[in-house]
């Protein structure tokens, strides 16, 4: 029967998941990865994830133009960003503090002003079909890869390259792990980590754009279910490195689809289990990769939480 | 970006070593004067050594010489021209560079890095393969040289302060102000380093000024010294000029520091014992191993040996912070986990190095700092409900006891000096039995008067009973205090000698692991 792949469904979509789900954790990741490289946490992400969303979808229904979406998505991040990074540049403010708050403000303030357009339609954005070859279309499906995705392992292999090769990428690891190194050097840690909060807010807020105007393709409340805040945490799965964290989001996301997979080629039982298999990866992977005789390969010195 | 500081006059200054003159310098903190009319001249091409104890005013002197203070009053001239130094950045653009005694390398950047990125012209996108055969090309010119391509995380003490010296190097400073610089070094590595150093000073490449406690290297090294004493400069000259008595003298005044005390006593039976121990090192790659060691009670044993050959490791063995893979560890015929209930009932004390960060919680107070032995017993028996007063007083007997310079014994011991960190740790280990004592690097950066402090203290408590395990990368120490001598190698014991019986050049041979 044409299009009735049997247990061959199941890579089939965890590979469409993994390339779906998981382009938004990639930029919040990477994002997350650029701010904590300069010694500052900014849980707040998942905040500017679901404003990104909002802000994204919203600029595409008015102006038509999804393109003008992720660009006003990027810029509203960016601010939330800069927000965060100056008031942690302040005396005796902790940062993870400040994150929670700033999570809770972004997503209430999208909810705010995303009211209106829960109804209507935004155009989506492209995606290229690399499943041209093939006439099954779960194949099709699973190769419609958006161009977003592609941009995020373009910006992966740009800040491993940046971080490694750039004298900007070299300030940013020099101000992220030691602040009396950094001011040795004449650098002021405090406008560099700001800035880097702020390109880092600007990355979660283009992956929110791709939440509303491709997968799921629609602005509602329930948008991320907390897919900013996994994304933080995937940054110390990866280990900081820019890399790292597009195999990680990649993982996270082919796992995510295992449940619905199983689902579609009718497991009834137990399927509910596979919905929890990306935390339960995650908190393998963790154990497995670590070790009490060593730190924390690859930590930057000045975060709060490994200080 | 501002434009370099050329001091007045708009002609470059002359090329090679630079000149650098203080001129009645003055440096007032409130009512606290740290520096007092101070004028140092430091003839270009010339290798200064300025002497004086922890709170003389070196470091506000060198500060303010760098542009970290603004003097209150006097001037700096810099080739015979004032300059007005406002930050370190004018500082290091007129050709002056400071080696400080904390290290400002970036743990998690390797060498390569730490370098590219300290210079002020680093390209914006750095071109590795080009940078490569540069520092490779500076690296071969210098007689000691580090790893590139490490993090600077897993050097030893002693690598770093030597990247340390060659990051200012390669920065092309012409004033160069070394703080401290060998205090980890071994003797061979110091007059390695300093050798070089000085032969730059007479190839008039650079000038150089250097805070130092050891008499010796001022002597071996210095062609003028600088003495200052409470923020006074009591004394000035050329060292040739000078003995060490003389520079003694005029560096801890009229007062009189402890000796070490006279050796008392008879090795007793064995405390600490090590059985074919195995643990791997801080890099994950290689192994600490240590077939048999034993000390005895009323016996200092000192290991010997250049930093970063697995003292470290055996250190956090002892204090239970690094697991062991083979092997057993006892004290006083029972295996040994360095639990606190282990080492209370034993009476094991310790003196990591960086006390500060392996022995102290930095931001908690002094007071609590000295109590943690304490605290959570009333004399005999564990207690729940501590007792605030009991610890102030204990704390504050201790501080007088032990010397240490507190402002505030109830703020932060962070806020303490290196010297004083040291002795407040000293104070709580030293308190009550003590049958076995691990100590590494006690008297790293400490000056003068405190080293000899400090050291009476570890030969009284050897004269008392205790059994020392002293790791030093100090040679001189570990002969000065030590029963017998050990040497440590690439993370084995690979000789022993009593230290009557010790010869330096042998000892030094095994510490460069040489020896067959």
């Amino acid at each position: 029967m044409e299009g009735d792949l049997g247990w061959w469904a199941v890579p089939l979509a965890v590979l469409g998941g993994a390339i779906r789900v998981s382009t938004p954790i990639l930029f919040v990741s990477l994002g997350e990865t650029l701010t904590e490289r300069s010694g500052r946490i900014n849980l707040g992400l998942e905040g500017t994830l679901v404003f990104g969303a909002m802000a994204g979808y919203a600029t595409a229904v008015m102006t038509g133009n999804p393109w003008a979406g992720v660009l006003v998505a990027a810029l509203a991040g960016a601010v939330f960003g800069l927000v965060h990074g100056l008031i942690c540049s302040m005396a005796k403010v902790n940062d993870i503090a400040i994150g929670i708050a700033m999570m809770l403000l972004g997503t209430g303030l999208a909810f705010y002003f995303g009211k209106p357009f829960i109804q209507p339609a935004a155009p989506d954005l492209p995606s290229i079909p690399f499943g041209w070859w093939s006439d099954v279309p779960q194949v099709q499906a699973a190769l419609n890869v958006n161009v977003l995705f592609l941009a995020g392992i373009a910006a992966a292999l740009v800040l491993h390259w940046g971080l490694r090769a750039t004298k900007p990428g070299l300030i940013l690891r020099v101000v992220g792990d030691s602040t009396d190194a950094a001011r040795a050097m004449g650098l002021r840690p405090a406008v560099i980590r700001t800035m880097a909060t702020a390109l880092g807010g600007a990355f979660a807020g283009v992956g929110g754009a791709y939440l509303s105007l491709f997968y799921p393709g629609s602005w509602n409340e329930g948008i991320s279910s907390g897919q900013g805040l996994m994304a933080v945490a995937l940054v110390i799965f990866a280990r900081w490195q820019p890399l790292n964290c597009f195999w990680a989001a990649l993982l996270f996301g082919g796992a995510g689809a295992l449940g619905p997979a199983l689902q579609s080629v009718g497991v009834t039982q137990g399927y509910y289990l596979f919905y929890a298999a990306p935390y339960v990866l995650t908190l393998g992977v963790l154990i497995a990769t670590s070790s009490p005789n060593r730190a924390l390969a690859g930590a930057p010195g000045e975060l709060s939480i490994t200080k | 970006m501002r434009p370099p500081v050329t001091g007045i006059g708009a002609d470059p200054l002359p090329a090679g070593a630079l000149e650098v003159e203080t001129v009645g310098m003055t440096m007032r903190f409130g009512s606290f004067t740290a520096l007092d009319d101070v004028s140092i001249r430091i003839a270009p091409g010339s290798f200064h050594a300025l002497l004086g104890e922890n709170g003389a005013g070196k470091s506000t002197l060198v500060k303010c010489i760098m542009g970290f203070y603004h003097a209150t009053a006097g001037q700096l001239l810099v080739a015979r021209r004032e300059a007005e130094i406002g930050d370190p950045r004018d500082a290091r653009a007129l050709g002056m560079g400071m080696v400080y005694q904390h290290f400002t390398l970036v743990p998690s950047l390797t060498v390569a890095e730490n370098l590219v990125i300290s210079r002020a012209d680093a390209p914006v996108v750095i071109d590795w393969a080009q940078e490569r055969a540069g520092l490779e090309a500076f690296m071969s010119a210098m007689p000691f040289r580090v790893p590139l391509d490490q993090p600077v995380a897993r050097l030893a003490a002693g690598e770093k302060q030597k990247l340390e010296i060659l990051k200012q190097l390669y920065l092309g400073s012409r004033f160069l102000i070394l703080d401290e610089p060998t205090s980890v070094l071994t003797p061979d590595e110091a007059d390695e380093v300093l050798g070089h150093v000085r032969g730059l000073c007479q190839a008039g490449e650079i000038s150089v000024l250097m805070i130092t406690h050891k008499f010796r290297e001022v002597t071996a090294f210095a062609d003028e010294v600088s003495v200052l004493r409470r923020g006074r400069l009591v004394g000035q000259g050329r060292v040739a000029d000078l003995t060490h008595d003389q520079m003694a003298a005029m560096m801890i005044g009229e007062e009189k520091a402890l000796r070490p005390m006279d050796r008392q006593g008879t090795r007793g039976a064995p405390v600490l014992e090590l059985r074919g121990v195995r643990a791997v090192d801080r890099s994950g790659l290689k192994e600490i191993s240590i077939d048999a060691l034993t000390v005895h009670a009323g016996e200092i044993a000192g290991i010997a040996g250049i930093s970063g050959n697995g003292q470290m490791e055996l250190m956090e063995v002892l204090t239970g912070q690094r697991a062991l893979r083979a092997g057993e560890v006892r004290v006083a015929g029972e295996a040994y986990g360095a639990t606190r209930q282990e080492a209370q009932a034993h009476a094991v004390r310790y003196l990591p190095e960086e006390p500060l960060r392996n022995a102290c919680a930095p931001r908690m107070s002094v007071i609590e700092n000295i109590a943690f032995r304490s605290f959570d017993r009333n004399g005999k028996g564990p207690r729940f409900w501590l007792s605030a007063a009991e610890m102030r007083a204990r704390g504050r007997d201790l501080i007088a006891a032990f010397k240490v310079k507190a402002a505030d014994p109830e703020g932060p011991i962070a806020a303490l000096s290196g010297g004083n960190v040291q002795r407040a740790v000293l104070a709580r280990e030293l308190t009550g039995a003590v049958r076995l004592l691990v100590i590494s690097n006690p008297c790293f950066g400490l000056d003068f008067a405190a080293v000899a402090d400090i050291r009476a203290r570890i030969v009284a408590a050897r004269n008392a009973g205790a059994a020392v395990l002293l790791m030093s990368e100090d040679l001189d120490e570990v002969l000065e205090l030590s029963d017998r001598v050990l040497v440590m190698s690439e993370g084995r014991i690979t000789y022993e000698v009593p230290a009557a019986e010790a010869r330096v050049a042998e000892i030094g041979h095994h510490m460069g692991g040489h020896a067959a």
